[in-house]
């Protein structure tokens, strides 16, 4: 096709003179509109590519063997019979690998495979690789490991009293082994604002672990060319940590490894650091010269864990007689499980992320976080703080409670407002939580629900607060912590190169739309092309509720480099100031008055004509002078944060104890929603997977060690018969900073799902679940404890009469 | 031990050496390339290999591939007529029905099949029929969004022929 046909033909496809015009009254042209996703017809035509779809040639087929025992010391390891077995090409252990690793450059103390001690069922003791999955596992069967077994611990109570068996070498000569990390700080006088408190409520509350359960298992592919330099395609949402880890681990140089993520299936934090599958199929294709692939079964996902932190958590919290907050003391056991993960971060975010969306006069938290010999707990969809948000939004419906106040009403009264700090000196900047607040309230008619449905029914508030993204980078640098690099071709279509990891959550989609905003091309002349090591800039991967905010600003900076370039190079031909052309919808006219235009392309062209190639690069990076000026003042430090508020309806069977969540309002300020269709799925996602934390998962494990229900089967997650109805309400506080003024919408609307429910259930049936999972046989206990109380007299029957509760004792 | 059969997918009749312990889905995915289905737990449990057997869902994971032989065989890969998409796969974009879109194949022919028996499904036979389909990012809301608009579409579309 000729250029001139082809920008005829460029011409016709985009906006007519009316929406021109029309466009020149709007704000935004792309940004705020319900669009699709750039990768959703790959995705619902079964053509998207993911890691275990790519088969080079001459793969192998790699296998890794586990430990049958939970805490061990490996005394030998004779693999000479497996490397006989024919059509396997190499075996390899821990001393092939003997390099610590670990996401936090603090806290290494992982293998790829176990060197001396394995500690926990399922830690990985052997590699190898052979023509096909057969004979891989075959080959695991011939490898003879000769353990000796000590002592384990899994509840992590008794690891803390038995310091006498350390699961880690202690790092200090008399120090607790057992103890992962411990972090005390106190904000303000808790102690006398507790005594000066009109109500105080303390109680226990426990956290059960969960576990994310994507449905793409892990899978790496290793390859490693004549000339040395290494690629490792991995279903990894950090490529740039898993890229540096590779060459440290390996001893290989960094320019000579490459990483690649392709489509992934579904991470919520579970591929958010390096796991032994990769180092695995890296050295693996090194000794063999082939690409090596390694695919987790499910089991082995199961064990590979680094999942919700079961918390012991301790609560007391005190307020004057109007609800306002005086003082929180929190006491806080985290379960770690084998190894450090994310652990030190956890163990900070326990205590550090319940400062909002409620001022606090004082508080203190105590935070320790214990190894056990269980699989490794780590960073999941809300981390570290979805569990101390469900005790202390129980603990502010029980205070409600006490002083007969509207729970609701109970948290506007305490609401930290925009422009503000937390008591541990975090910059709150853009807030809607009261909007929040008023939209739920509205949307479940919270007013003629709450104390008046009948017996068995009821509705529950809670709200939360997250961050968009941290402040500090995972290892210090005063680098970007995101970049993206724009191309721009004669024909109009641009290619965006970023290192942001596409995890489903639609951070392709994203840089696309901001692309089509701000240069006026349509959507499909954009091109993503994303989280390669070897083509794209450095952003620091999917984690932390980071992507759209900082891979947002890094496109935007990088597009309006181009604009400027484009404005100009037009303004010149057309005489005018270049303020006035505008790039819209694939054209570019003269704002002043519309019938002035040319096709996008050819502004390009002048553009490229005036300036050369064009082409730009654009970054962010997080101010840093933002936190307190203490010990861990850092972590939790962000540059916005997004709020939320739930109200969730339950039923609750009083024979059964079996709760029916019917629905759950989920309000979010999100700062802008860029495109509302993709916000809401993230708020009905997050919704989702907390009211399943909620009702019925449990990552729990048999006395040996191993894992109770390793199968997507036995460990339950919801179906779509179980699913609640949501509706999502969404809030727009439009955040300085913010891409757009958009802030996060993946993690934070998780959060009050839980709480929620629980104070759901109480006022459906009186009862306080301060245990988790809400499952039948503990409610149902609960309903009987009660009942008992009520027919002593000692507490007054629950929203009924004498009769109805006579009845119901028969 | 290779087997030789005769196995028909997505209109194609063709013969194949296949090793004789493969289920459906190996055979898909490792001999004839169609990887569209996906393994999510290799056991039955979580519907992403979901592909029809002669129109009915059938977990091709667990299905030794013997087992479809003489049958019709459609994968996410022969849903839609050769120059277009099935509503169901348009839908799904439109909605935000598939996020990581890796339970997505499943899902999908599950909704087929319950399409091509039910042009209007109500919201709780939906949810019946993808009650063996897991999906983690969606919380299902969009995804039901997308097949009811997918069956409006599909009724519309026979209305316009009976019409014409």
């Amino acid at each position: 096709m000729k250029l001139e046909d082809f920008r005829e033909r460029q011409a016709a496809a985009a906006l007519s003179e009316e929406e021109i015009r029309a466009a020149v009254e709007r704000e935004f042209q792309v940004i705020g509109r319900r669009l699709r996703r750039t990768d959703g017809i790959a995705k619902s035509t079964g053509r998207a590519v993911y890691t275990d779809d790519i088969t080079l040639p001459g793969m192998l087929h790699g296998k890794i063997l586990r430990s049958p025992h939970a805490h061990a010391r490996i005394m030998s390891i004779d693999v000479s019979r497996a490397l006989q077995l024919e059509g396997v090409h190499a075996v390899i252990t821990g001393s092939d690998m003997p390099e610590l690793y670990g996401i936090i450059p603090w806290s290494r103390d992982e293998y790829a495979l176990c060197v001396d001690v394995v500690r926990y069922i399922g830690d990985g003791v052997a590699a190898v690789a052979a023509i096909d999955e057969e004979t891989a596992n075959a080959a695991l069967d011939l490898i003879e490991v000769e353990y000796e077994v000590l002592p384990h611990f899994l509840d992590p109570k008794e690891a803390l009293t038995n310091a006498d068996t350390p699961i880690h070498e202690p790092k200090k000569p008399g120090e607790n082994g057992n103890i992962s990390k411990r972090v005390q700080l106190e904000f303000g006088s808790v102690d006398a604002k507790m005594a000066a408190s009109d109500v105080v409520v303390k109680d226990d509350y426990f956290f059960e672990g969960t576990t994310h359960t994507a449905i793409e298992p892990h899978c790496a592919i290793g390859y490693c060319d004549a000339g040395g330099k290494l690629t490792v395609w991995s279903a990894t949402q950090v490529p740039h940590y898993l890229h540096r880890e590779l060459a440290r681990v390996l001893d290989l140089d960094v320019a000579k490894v490459r990483v690649v993520q392709p489509p992934i299936g579904g991470a919520f934090g579970g591929k958010s650091e390096p796991f032994d599958l990769e180092f695995c199929v890296a050295k693996l294709a090194m000794i063999t010269g082939r690409p090596v692939k390694i695919l987790y079964t499910r089991e082995e996902v199961f064990y590979a864990h680094r999942g919700r932190h079961p918390m012991f958590m301790r609560y007391e919290t005190g307020a004057d007689a109007n609800g306002r907050i005086k003082a929180v003391h929190a006491r806080t056991i985290l379960d770690g499980g084998a190894y450090s993960s994310f652990g030190l971060v956890t163990t900070y975010y326990s205590g550090q992320l319940i400062t909002a969306p409620y001022a606090m006069e004082s508080y203190r938290f105590d935070s320790i976080r214990v190894y056990t010999n269980k699989p490794c707990c780590g960073p999941k969809r809300g981390h570290g703080s979805v569990q101390p948000r469900f005790a202390i939004e129980v603990q502010l419906d029980k205070i409600a409670e006490q002083l007969e106040m509207d729970p609701i009403e109970l948290r506007r009264r305490n609401i930290i407002g925009s422009g503000s700090r937390t008591v541990n000196e975090f910059r709150i900047t853009s807030n809607g939580f009261a909007e929040c607040l008023a939209e739920v309230e509205k949307a479940s008619d919270w007013k003629n629900k709450h104390r008046r449905l009948p017996y068995g029914r009821g509705v529950g508030v809670a709200g939360s607060c997250y961050i968009s993204g941290t402040n500090y980078p995972i290892y210090p640098n005063e680098m970007p912590q995101s970049a993206v690099q724009l191309q721009v071709d004669r024909s109009g279509r641009v290619a965006v190169f970023s290192g942001a990891s596409e995890i489903g959550q639609g951070s392709d989609s994203m840089l696309a739309y901001i692309v089509s905003e701000e240069l006026g091309v349509p959507l499909d002349y954009v091109r993503i092309l994303s989280a390669d090591t070897d083509l794209t800039p450095v952003d620091l991967g999917a984690y932390s509720s980071r992507v759209t905010f900082m891979n947002g600003n890094a496109c935007i900076d990088a597009a309006r480099k181009i604009k400027t370039q484009v404005q100009q190079a037009v303004a010149d031909q057309w005489l005018c100031k270049p303020k006035h052309v505008m790039l819209v919808g694939g054209w570019a006219f003269y704002g002043l008055d519309t019938e002035t235009k040319m096709p996008i392309s050819e502004a390009f062209n002048l553009a490229e004509a005036k300036y050369g190639a064009l082409g730009a690069t654009g970054s962010y990076n997080t101010p840093k002078d933002i936190h307190g000026e203490y010990r861990g003042g850092t972590i939790g430090s962000s540059p916005a944060y997004s709020f939320t508020a739930h109200v969730a309806e339950v039923e609750v069977d009083p024979e059964t104890g079996f709760v029916e969540v019917q629905k759950i309002w989920i309000a979010h300020d999100c700062g802008r929603a860029l495109n509302p269709v993709l916000v809401e799925g993230q708020m009905e996602g997050s919704a989702y997977m907390g009211f399943a934390e909620a009702i019925m998962e449990a990552h729990v494990f048999k006395e040996t060690g191993l894992h109770n229900a390793p199968s997507l089967l036995d460990y339950k997650i919801p179906t779509s018969l179980d699913t609640p109805e949501m509706r999502s309400l969404i809030v727009e506080s439009i955040d300085p900073e913010g891409p757009y003024g958009a802030k996060e919408a993946g993690e934070g609307p998780l959060h009050p799902s839980i709480p929620a429910i629980a104070n759901a259930i109480y006022d459906a049936v009186g009862v306080r679940m301060d245990r988790m999972p809400f499952a039948p046989p503990a409610v149902w206990k609960a309903i009987r404890a009660r009942a008992e109380r009520e027919r002593s007299g000692g507490l007054t029957p629950w929203k009924r009469d004498d009769a109805s509760l006579a009845a119901a004792g028969d | 031990m290779i087997e030789a059969i005769e196995l028909t997918v997505n209109g194609d009749t063709r013969e194949l050496g296949v090793p004789s312990h493969y289920t459906l889905l190996e055979t898909l995915r490792y001999v004839l390339g169609y990887t569209g289905s996906k393994q999510g737990c290799d056991k039955g449990d979580c519907g992403a290999c979901t592909v029809l057997l002669d129109g009915v869902p059938t977990l091709s994971c667990i299905l030794p591939v013997q087992e479809a032989i003489g049958r019709e065989i459609t994968t996410i890969e022969g849903l839609a007529e050769a120059d277009g998409l099935h509503p169901l796969q348009d839908f799904f974009d439109v909605t935000g029905g598939a996020q990581c879109g890796f339970c997505t194949s499943g899902i999908i022919m599950s909704a087929a099949a319950l399409l091509s028996e039910n042009d209007d499904p109500t919201r709780d036979e939906i949810r019946a029929a993808l009650s063996g389909n897991l999906c983690r990012c969606t919380g299902y809301t969009k995804i039901f969004e997308a097949i009811e608009l997918a069956a409006r579409s599909l009724r519309e579309s026979a209305a316009e022929s009976v019409e014409s």
